[in-house]
C-alpha cells in the first residue's frame, strides 16, 4: 500500500495544529465535557450531557451568558473508559481564556483516575451522584465535590424511606431487607453503612450480588423467593436494572416492594421491563418530567429555536435529562457565586471556580427563582462539607411516567459524616496530606 | 543509497550476532532513543507527556508482554489486563507494607507477583490448546478481577476498592512532575524491550518459536514443553505486571480493580495483532495505533465536522472509521504494521534505483 507523502504531512499538520490551538477568547467562560456517547451507557450519556448543554445554551440564549460571560464547551469522547477520561481531561484542562471551569467525568472510575490530578492542575471536579464518597470531606479533598449526595447518604436515606412506609424506624426490627447489588466496587458501596443501620434499628440484612452485567439473575431471585424479604434494594447498574423488574415480575415479587438507586431509576431502566416495572420505587435527586418552568425554558428558548442537543426530543425531561440539567445548574450557579467575588463579568479561573463551589448556596428563593422548585433539593456547601444536601426523592413507575411519592428524605446525616471523615481521615494519612483547617478559609 | 550496507563487514561473531546488524539501523535506534530521552521531555508539553506519550510507552509494555506469549510461544491469551491489575495490586501492597521499600524493587516484586499467578493460570496450557487455552485463560481475567474486588486486604480496605499509588521516590528523587514520570516510564519500557528482543534471540526464544510452530516436534528434538509454555507465561506475565504497575504509578495514580477488565484484555491482543504478531516493533507500533487512532479521530471529528452533525453522530463515526481502519489494515496487511516497517526498509535498500 502507498500512502502519499504529502497527504499524511497536510493530515499530520493539521493534527498537530488543532493540538496546539487554544480556543482564546476574551468573555467567555470554557467548560470542557468529558462525555460519552458511544458504549455500554452511551445512551445515559446522550441524556445526560444533552441536559447540561440544553441548560448552558439556554442560559446564553436567554440571559446572554453569566453576566454577560458567554458559555462555551467542547465534548471529547470518553466511551466511559478511564483511560480516554484521562486523555480528556489533559486535552480539555487548557482551553479556554481561562482553562477548563470544571471537570464532571460521570464515571466513578475517570473520578479516580484524575483525581490526584485535578488538585495539581487547580481544576475543580464536581461528582454529582457518583465518585469517591469520602470526597465530601472538603479538608481532605479541596478539589473534589461530590455534591447533592453521596452513595452513603443515599443508602441511609433508603433505610427512612422503607422505615417511614412502615410507620417509623423501631418498626424495622425484626423486618428482612435484601439488597441485590451490582457486584462491583460501585455496588460495595453501600455495605458499611447498610449493615451499620441493620445494628442500631434490628433489621436482617440479606446481600446477593449479581456479576456484571446482570443480563441473568435466575438464581438470585430464587434466593429471594425463598427468603420472602419485606423489601429490596435493587443497587443496579445498566442491563441489570430492567433484567431485575422482569425476573422479580415472573418470580412473582411485589414490584412495590423493590426499592431502587438513582442508577436504577431513570426510564432506560423501567421502559425495557415493559409492564414488570410498574410499581417499583426508585430514589433520585431529581424528578423526571417537563413541567419544570427550567425545563419549559429550555423548550422555549433552546428547542423552539431548535438547537437543542437531544436528538430525541421526546426524551427532554426524562430522569436522566433533567440530571444533566441539574448538572448544568449547578455548574452556573457557581459561577455566579464566583464572579460576585472575583468580578462580575469575568471569565473565572479554576481557582476561582472552586470558591464558587465551596460557597455555593442554593435555598428555596433561589430555585424558585431558577424555576426549579422541587426540582433538586436545597444545598449548602461549605468547606468542610462538599457534600450540601444528602437528600433524595422517591419516585414511582406507574408503567408510562415516573411520579414522584415522597418529599425530599434526609438519610442519617450523623453517620454518614461520621464515617466519611473517618475514611478520608485514613486516605489523607496514607497519602500524607495534613487536611486544612476550614476556619482559616474565607 | 543512505540505507546499504555494502561495505559493512562483520569481522567478529559479535558483531554478527548484534541487534543491529546494519550501522544506519544502530544510529537510527541510538538517535531514536535521543530523541525520545533527551529532545521529547524539552519539547513535550503536558498533554503529550502524561495523555499521549505515558499510555502508550505503558501499553506497549503490556503488548510486548503479550507478544511473548502468544506472538513467540504460540498460546492465545484473554488474561492480559488481569496480569497487569495483580502487577498494580502487588506492587502497591509491597510499597504499603514493606517500610522503605526502593520502587523499582516494589515493581520488579509486582511484576513476579504477576509471573506466578500467570505460571498458575499457565497450566492448563500444558493440555489444552489455541481458542480452548483463550477461553481458560479468559478465566484468569474474571477471577483475579474478582478476588481483588472481594478480598479488601488487597486494596487495604478502601470502601470502594479502589487503590491509590503512592509517591514515587527513587534515592531521594520525587518523581512527581510529568518529565520525571514519562522518563522513568521510559526507561523501564526500554530496559525491557532490549531483554525482550534479547531473550527471543537466544535460546529461550528460539524454544518458543519452536514450541509455537509445533510442539510435538519441539518434544521430539528435546525441548521441555512443560518448562518452556510456563516460562513463556511467567516472562509474559511479568511483562504485563510490570506494565500493570507503571500503569498504577506513572499513569493514573488511582486505580479500581474494575478498570483492567476483559475490554483491556482485548485491547491488548488487538494491539499485536495489528502491531504484527511475533515482533518486538510491532508491540509499539500497535499500541501507539490503537491508544492514538480514537484520540486524533475524535479530535479530527469535533473540530473540522463535529458542528455540523448531531451530537452523538461523531462518537459514532468515529468507531466506525476506527473499524474500518482496523479491517482495511489487515487486508492490506495481515502481518501487521512491523510487516509494513519489514517491507520499507527493503525498499530503501533499493531506492532510488529499483530494478
Amino acid at each position: 500500500m502507498k500512502f502519499s507523502l504529502r497527504k499524511s504531512m497536510v493530515v499530520g499538520a493539521a493534527v498537530t495544529g488543532l493540538l496546539a490551538t487554544g480556543y482564546a477568547a476574551a468573555q467567555e467562560q470554557f467548560v470542557g465535557l468529558a462525555s460519552y456517547r458511544v458504549g455500554p451507557f452511551g445512551s445515559n450519556g446522550a441524556s445526560l450531557y444533552g441536559g447540561w448543554i440544553d441548560y448552558m445554551q439556554m442560559v446564553n440564549e436567554r440571559d446572554g451568558g453569566v453576566n454577560g460571560v458567554k458559555l462555551t464547551w467542547e465534548e471529547c469522547e470518553t466511551e466511559y473508559n478511564n483511560a480516554r477520561g484521562v486523555e480528556c481531561y489533559e486535552r480539555l484542562k487548557n482551553r479556554g481564556a481561562t482553562g477548563n471551569s470544571v471537570f464532571q467525568p460521570l464515571s466513578t472510575g475517570i473520578t479516580y483516575s484524575v483525581l490526584d490530578r485535578v488538585a495539581q492542575d487547580k481544576i475543580p471536579m464536581v461528582t454529582i451522584g457518583y465518585g469517591r464518597t469520602d470526597a465530601a470531606d472538603g479538608r481532605v479533598f479541596p478539589w473534589v465535590f461530590p455534591m447533592i449526595t453521596t452513595y452513603w447518604s443515599q443508602a441511609s436515606a433508603i433505610v427512612n424511606y422503607i422505615g417511614s412506609k412502615e410507620g417509623g424506624n423501631e418498626k424495622l426490627k425484626g423486618k428482612k431487607i435484601a439488597l441485590l447489588f451490582h457486584d462491583s466496587a460501585y455496588g460495595r458501596e453501600s455495605h458499611a453503612v447498610l449493615d451499620k443501620l441493620a445494628e442500631r434499628y434490628g433489621y436482617e440484612l440479606t446481600k446477593i450480588p449479581v456479576a456484571n452485567p446482570g443480563n441473568e439473575q435466575q438464581a438470585q431471585w430464587l434466593q429471594i423467593r425463598q427468603l420472602r424479604p419485606d423489601y429490596t434494594i435493587l443497587w443496579g447498574w445498566g442491563v441489570m436494572n430492567p433484567t431485575a423488574l422482569r425476573t422479580a415480575a415472573r418470580t412473582g415479587y411485589p414490584r412495590e416492594k423493590i426499592v431502587g438507586v438513582w442508577w436504577s431509576g431513570s426510564e432506560e431502566d423501567t421502559i425495557p421491563a415493559g409492564d414488570a416495572a410498574k410499581g417499583y420505587v426508585a430514589a433520585g435527586f431529581n424528578p423526571a418530567g417537563k413541567n419544570f418552568p427550567v425545563v419549559q425554558d429550555i423548550q422555549k428558548h433552546v428547542y423552539a429555536k431548535n438547537r437543542g442537543n437531544m436528538e430525541d426530543k421526546d426524551r427532554v425531561g426524562s430522569v436522566l435529562y433533567n440530571r444533566g440539567v441539574v448538572h448544568g445548574i449547578i455548574t452556573v450557579e457557581a459561577m455566579r457565586v464566583a464572579q460576585e467575588k472575583f468580578g462580575k463579568g469575568k471569565p473565572l479561573t479554576g481557582e476561582q471556580m472552586r470558591w464558587g463551589f465551596e460557597n455555593l448556596k442554593i435555598d428555596e428563593k433561589r430555585l424558585a427563582a431558577l424555576g426549579a422548585s422541587g426540582f433538586m433539593p436545597e444545598m449548602q456547601i461549605t468547606c468542610e462539607d462538599h457534600e450540601g444536601a444528602g437528600m433524595v426523592k422517591f419516585q414511582q413507575w406507574d408503567g408510562a411516567k415516573w411520579n414522584v411519592v415522597s418529599d425530599w428524605v434526609k438519610g442519617d446525616r450523623q453517620l454518614v459524616r461520621g464515617m466519611i471523615e473517618e475514611s478520608a481521615a485514613a486516605y489523607a494519612k496514607e497519602k500524607g496530606i495534613t487536611p486544612r483547617d476550614c476556619s482559616k478559609e474565607m | 543509497m543512505l540505507y546499504r550496507e555494502a561495505g559493512q563487514f562483520k569481522a567478529s561473531y559479535q558483531e554478527d550476532a548484534q541487534i543491529f546488524p546494519i550501522r544506519q539501523d544502530r544510529v537510527g535506534f541510538i538517535a531514536l532513543l535521543a530523541f525520545f530521552f533527551v529532545v521529547v521531555p524539552m519539547i513535550a508539553n503536558q498533554y503529550w507527556l502524561q495523555a499521549i506519550l505515558t499510555p502508550v510507552l505503558i501499553f506497549s509494555l503490556a503488548a510486548l508482554g503479550l507478544n511473548i506469549l502468544t506472538g513467540y510461544a504460540g498460546q492465545l491469551s484473554l488474561g492480559s489486563a488481569a496480569f497487569m491489575a495483580v502487577g498494580a495490586f502487588a506492587t502497591y501492597n509491597f510499597m504499603l507494607r514493606i517500610d522503605g521499600i526502593p520502587f523499582l524493587v516494589a515493581v520488579v516484586l509486582g511484576g513476579l507477583c504477576a509471573a506466578g499467578v500467570g505460571i498458575l493460570f499457565g497450566l492448563p496450557s500444558l493440555r489444552i490448546k489455541g481458542f480452548y487455552l483463550a477461553v481458560a485463560t479468559l478465566a484468569a481475567q474474571f477471577f483475579i478481577v474478582w478476588v481483588l474486588v472481594k478480598f479488601p486486604w488487597f486494596s487495604n480496605y478502601s470502601s470502594s476498592g479502589v487503590i491509590t499509588a503512592q509517591e514515587i521516590n527513587i534515592l531521594g528523587f520525587a518523581f512527581n512532575t510529568p518529565e520525571t514520570k514519562y522518563l522513568l516510564t521510559l526507561l523501564v519500557v526500554t530496559v525491557l524491550a532490549l531483554a525482550a528482543k534479547n531473550m527471543v534471540r537466544s535460546t529461550t526464544g528460539r524454544k518458543w518459536m519452536a514450541v509455537r510452530d509445533m510442539d510435538v516436534a519441539a518434544e521430539v528434538i528435546g525441548i521441555r514443553l512443560m518448562r518452556t509454555k510456563l516460562q513463556a507465561f511467567a516472562v509474559s506475565s511479568f511483562y504485563c505486571g510490570v506494565a500493570g504497575a507503571l500503569y498504577a504509578y506513572t499513569y493514573l495514580g488511582t486505580v479500581e480493580p474494575e478498570g483492567f477488565n476483559l475490554d483491556l484484555s482485548f485491547k491488548i491482543l488487538f494491539m499485536i495483532i495489528i502491531g504484527g504478531v511475533g515482533s518486538i516493533l510491532g508491540s509499539f507500533l500497535g499500541a501507539a495505533f490503537i491508544v492514538l487512532l480514537p484520540v486524533f479521530l475524535n479530535i479530527f471529528l469535533h473540530s473540522f465536522v463535529g458542528a455540523a452533525l448531531p451530537p452523538g453522530f461523531g462518537s459514532n463515526l468515529e468507531l466506525m472509521i476506527f473499524g474500518g481502519l482496523i479491517i482495511f489494515f489487515l487486508i492490506v496487511e495481515p502481518h501487521g504494521m512491523a510487516r509494513l516497517w519489514q517491507i520499507g526498509k527493503e525498499k530503501l535498500r533499493l531506492w532510488p534505483f529499483p530494478h
